[in-house]
């Protein structure tokens, strides 16, 4: 039984939310606004880092303030402002239709807005059992300690980093027809163990994904720490003795644990209609798959079916509604290989006539005007499909990368290079040790159509982030992935040591 | 497991603002509150940030979003001193907190204090000292009000100069893309020990991205600015014209390593991931690029045979920022203890020798090194080097010229190896004359190891990091040349 009882938290229910949303949109409305809307938000963070096994830090805030967005004469204008009263919210409803009148001479594109249905007054509250707020900041710097001694006691292991990154959104939102009361809660903990030696150094880091669960994730609800920090030193003694690479091309087998970060550099941000149509061209950048392309684009092979959703269990970008009033949906964006769909907000879904959006729009705080950002994006399993033993047992000679580290795409999403937590050299159909230095280079395209096979659901891992960066002003969204393990073809690799010598 | 409170019926220690009163009080006024109800035995670090901001963007010559905003966040940072010699930390930050809301955060802070494991970098609180006698001493009794903050009416003069730029590049078959931003926060510290500090920061930046009609050309400039009122849109668009035209001659050219010329933003965004990564406590520990193999740090060893300065000022002319330590909460190589100790010039590398590493108190200790806190600026120069761009061009017999870098992330820390992207112009220049536009590539260099193959260092001016200027925009950097550059492979992107 969760111990919230799917409540939202009463000092957030019990605020004026409803007086402060009728006060912002008769004044933006009274001064000419076609379109308003109004959120309260407050985000609360908590950041817990060990060193050692010693509290290096123990932060706690909570960003709570309101937000005004209107559409004056076709030109959007924003405010927001921190404080929770009537006078704050006139004045960011005048703000918010000042700054649409000063910047409507530089406006030529007029904007508009897909119709949604309005569900009236309604509320969410995200899968979680207890909520990691009401668990002592000192049961959670002791768990972490007693993790780091565990990991320090190996003699391997000269150093232990340890982290938890805890955060309690509650958001309401209203546009007059539908107004929405959310709450969701994420937790990203982290655990390096690093090994000092007379030639260098080298770490590894446990893979527990980040996710939209309380603080069950820690004491073994849909992940088990300490089986994974039972074998970590041995692993990373392991890696120190491993041989460094040789570069070249390798049939990969890639786990869940590192591809979802692949998918969402390479197939998340691509699929982003305002990418697409060039909205993030000066920052973030565009997209190979422009619109033209939709339909036709053989972005990756025959197996090959990636799907967008705010709705899966646990998943980072998952919401009842989001910061436009659109109720949570999953659709397809790549469909047999084939570019089929897009992430959309509601402006968005307007331009390219897609008539409603799937529900993309989201600001990471009070002061944020809404973006569209990144959905769930998940490359599906094959029903009934193969283990990650069977993959591997279909490679003469090979690599098994599992774990995320380093990562980089260019501005359009072709070229990208993505390094790991684990390499292991697989040798007629077997693993053969640890490798080191290990880089994957390659084209999107060429490297989702090398795409041979995808495991089954039991290889299926729900990976993700909490810093998904976009926009400008800069924000940042946590998004989920899922994928199971899959088997590419000829990849690029690159020895890191030889990248890095002159 | 804990005790669950149900989070629908807890949290006492956030009072519901509904029917109370909510007066807001002055941020001195906040912090010397705050410090009044702390308990009689407890030391405290308060922190009052005041923020505001304003922003427009534009895409494809057209507004797309804008805004203003403005918060305002209270930091109480509570230390609970114990007999053993250790102590604990309570730091919690809220924004929007009003008068009758302060007693409440002090009283969560101390309680979060109470009950913490003992924090590492435990030190007494850094002493009033020298500070009182400053002008951001004095500053702390300034009034704030509303003249102190951003508003939109910085942009009203821009954004008709803008509104022009615009409509000239849609008539001339030129998109242009970009963002401007303007925000001031004023921090106020107070601690129990006796400091009063205020600084006001100023930040502003401009982004101007041309793409030809087709989208298959893009140049980019950017400026950092304090008050818009140094910045000429018109001009920038005119150099970003120019560098389209230069694009008019395509080269293809494969991945291999190049003699290359960094402008100032490139060389910034490069030189701003070494300094991160200069922090002493973890060089001390073996675990960066600044360790030294088999024990210690590698200060005092020479990293260029150019006699480059790295340094950090927050007096230099354009790029001031706060000259004390502001931490809100602890890290690695900064403490919440050291709120309000004296932070000036640092010369992290001083005639292409590695001199220092960034520290807390507690980090500096640990590493045996000198007490040197980070500052937020960043300046690169070589002595006598006035070489601007053009006449560095003009000396190339062959070698690649960059535009700016993006999505600049780390490879291998062992040797600072970072992999990124060339960005919106990369040029051929043969014989000291632009001859093309070359391809994108994606690179793998290591700035530590970059500084060992430094051949010339051109004029040091103010620039804009183009990928790290959200977070770090206070710099000033030569153009650079380079020996063979690793470009590892080609690019598509446009």
């Amino acid at each position: 039984m969760a111990d919230h009882d799917g409540q939202i938290d009463a000092d957030f229910t019990t605020l004026p939310l409803r007086d402060l949303a009728g006060t912002a949109l008769d004044v933006a409305r009274t001064l000419g606004a076609d379109h308003a809307d109004f959120r309260v938000e407050r985000v609360r963070g908590q950041r817990i880092a060990l060193s050692d096994g010693n509290l290096e830090s123990l932060s706690d805030a909570d960003d709570s303030g309101i937000a005004v967005r209107v559409v004056v004469d076709g030109t959007w204008g924003f405010a927001s402002a921190v404080d929770l009263t009537p006078e704050a919210a006139r004045d960011a409803a005048r703000q918010a239709v000042e700054v649409a009148k000063v910047t409507a001479a530089m406006n030529t594109e007029r904007i508009e807005l897909a119709p949604e249905p309005a569900y009236g007054d309604v509320s969410w509250v995200s899968a979680y059992e207890v909520d990691p707020f009401a668990v002592s900041p000192k049961e959670k710097a002791d768990l972490l300690a007693t993790w780091s001694r565990q990991l320090l006691a190996h003699p391997v292991v000269s150093h232990v980093d340890a982290s938890l990154y805890a955060v309690k959104e509650c958001k309401f939102y209203t546009d007059g027809a539908t107004t929405t009361t959310q709450q969701r809660v994420r937790l990203h903990p982290q655990i390096t163990a690093t090994a000092v030696t007379e030639s260098g150094f080298d770490d590894m880091r446990t893979l527990a994904p980040p996710a939209g669960r309380g603080w069950e994730y820690l004491t073994g609800t849909g992940w088990d720490f300490h089986a994974e920090l039972a074998e970590l030193p041995e692993l990373l003694e392991e890696k120190l003795n491993a041989p460094s690479v040789g570069a070249g091309r390798y049939d990969l087998v890639i786990d869940p644990s590192n591809l979802w970060l692949t998918i969402h550099e390479s197939i998340g941000h691509a699929t982003e209609l305002d990418r697409a149509l060039g909205y993030e061209a000066a920052y973030a950048g565009t997209s190979f798959a422009t619109f033209d392309k939709l339909g036709q684009l053989q972005y990756g092979s025959p197996v090959l079916n990636v799907t967008g959703d705010r709705t899966a269990v646990h998943g980072l970008a998952t919401v009842g509604y989001d910061d436009e009033g659109v109720a949570g949906q999953s659709w397809d964006l790549i469909s047999g290989g084939v570019l089929v769909g897009y992430q959309l907000d509601r402006r968005m879904a307007v331009l390219k006539g897609f008539g409603r959006s799937n529900g993309c729009a989201f600001a990471d705080s009070p002061g944020h005007m809404p973006l569209q950002r990144m959905a769930n994006v998940s490359l599906r399993p094959a029903e009934n499909g193969p283990s990650a033993d069977d993959l591997i047992a279909g490679v003469e000679n090979g690599i098994y990368i599992l774990g995320d580290k380093s990562w980089s795409i260019d501005m359009q999403r072709y070229n990208f290079q993505f390094t790991g937590q684990r390499f292991y050299r697989i040798s007629n159909g077997r693993l053969d040790g640890q490798l080191r230095d290990v880089a994957y280079q390659a084209t999107t395209t060429d490297f989702w159509n090398s795409m041979e096979a995808v495991g089954g659901p039991q290889t299926y891992l729900l990976g993700g982030a909490f810093n998904c960066g976009k926009g400008q002003p800069g924000q940042v969204a946590p998004v989920s992935h899922g994928a199971p393990a899959a088997l590419f073809r000829q990849v690029r690799v690159l020895n890191t040591t030889q990248e890095g010598s002159a | 497991m804990s005790e669950a409170s149900g989070t629908g019926k807890a949290a006492p220690r956030r009072p519901a603002a509904g029917g109370k009163k909510t007066a807001v009080s002055a941020p001195q006024t906040t912090v010397e509150q705050a410090l009044a109800v702390a308990r009689a035995d407890g030391e405290m670090v308060v922190i009052a940030d005041e923020t505001s901001t304003a922003n427009l963007r534009w895409a494809g010559n057209t507004l797309t979003t804008n805004g203003v905003a403005t918060s305002r966040a209270l930091t109480v940072i509570s230390i609970d001193r114990r007999a053993d010699g250790t102590a604990g930390v309570g730091a919690v930050t809220r924004s929007g907190v009003t008068a009758d809301q302060v007693e409440d955060l002090v009283r969560e802070a101390e309680k979060s204090a109470a009950e913490a494991s003992p924090a590492e970098d435990v030190q007494e609180l850094v002493p009033p000292g020298d500070l009182t006698l400053s002008e951001f001493y004095t500053h702390y009794n300034t009034a704030y009000n509303d003249v102190d903050r951003a508003g939109f009416s910085v942009f009203r003069g821009f954004a008709a100069q803008l509104g022009d730029t615009l409509r000239a590049a849609e008539g001339a078959g030129r998109k242009l893309y970009g963002f401007a931003e303007h925000g001031v926060t004023s921090t106020f510290v107070g601690t129990s020990a006796g400091v009063r500090l205020r600084y006001d920061q100023p930040a502003g930046r401009l982004e101007l991205n041309a793409k030809s009609a087709d989208l298959t050309r893009s140049a980019w400039a950017g400026a950092a600015t304090r008050d818009f009122t140094d910045v000429d849109v018109a001009a920038l668009d005119a150099g970003l014209a120019e560098r389209l035209e230069w694009q008019a001659r395509r080269v293809d050219l494969p991945a291999g390593r190049y003699e290359t010329l960094l402008p100032p933003t490139a060389t910034s965004d490069l030189m701003i991931y070494l300094y991160w990564s200069a922090g002493a406590r973890e060089a001390a520990e073996g675990r960066t690029v600044f360790s030294k193999t088999g024990g210690g740090t590698r200060v005092g060893e020479r990293l260029s045979p150019v006699p480059a300065e790295l340094f950090s000022d927050p007096g230099y002319a354009g790029l001031e920022c706060a000259p004390f330590v502001i931490a809100h909460s602890s890290g690695r190589d900064s403490s919440v203890f050291d709120n309000g100790l004296a932070a000036g010039r640092a010369n992290w590398i001083s005639s292409g020798v590695l001199n220092t590493l960034h520290s807390s108190r507690f980090s500096a200790a640990t590493a045996g090194l000198p007490v040197t806190p980070a500052v937020d600026n960043l300046i690169m120069s070589a002595p006598g080097a006035s070489a601007s761009l053009d006449s560095m061009i003009a000396s190339t017999k062959r070698g690649l010229l960059l535009t700016c870098l993006w999505y600049i992330r780390l490879v291998d820390p062992q040797t600072l190896l970072l992999t990124g992207l060339t960005r919106d112009g990369v040029y051929l220049v043969e014989n000291g004359e632009i001859t093309g536009a070359v391809n994108n590539f994606r690179f793998n260099e290591s700035p530590v190891g970059m500084l060992g193959r430094l051949i010339e260092v051109g004029a040091t001016q103010k620039t804009l990091p183009r990928e790290w200027g959200d977070y770090f925009n206070r710099a000033a950097m030569p153009a650079l040349r380079i020996d063979a550059f690793n470009m590892s492979s080609v690019s598509q992107a446009s």
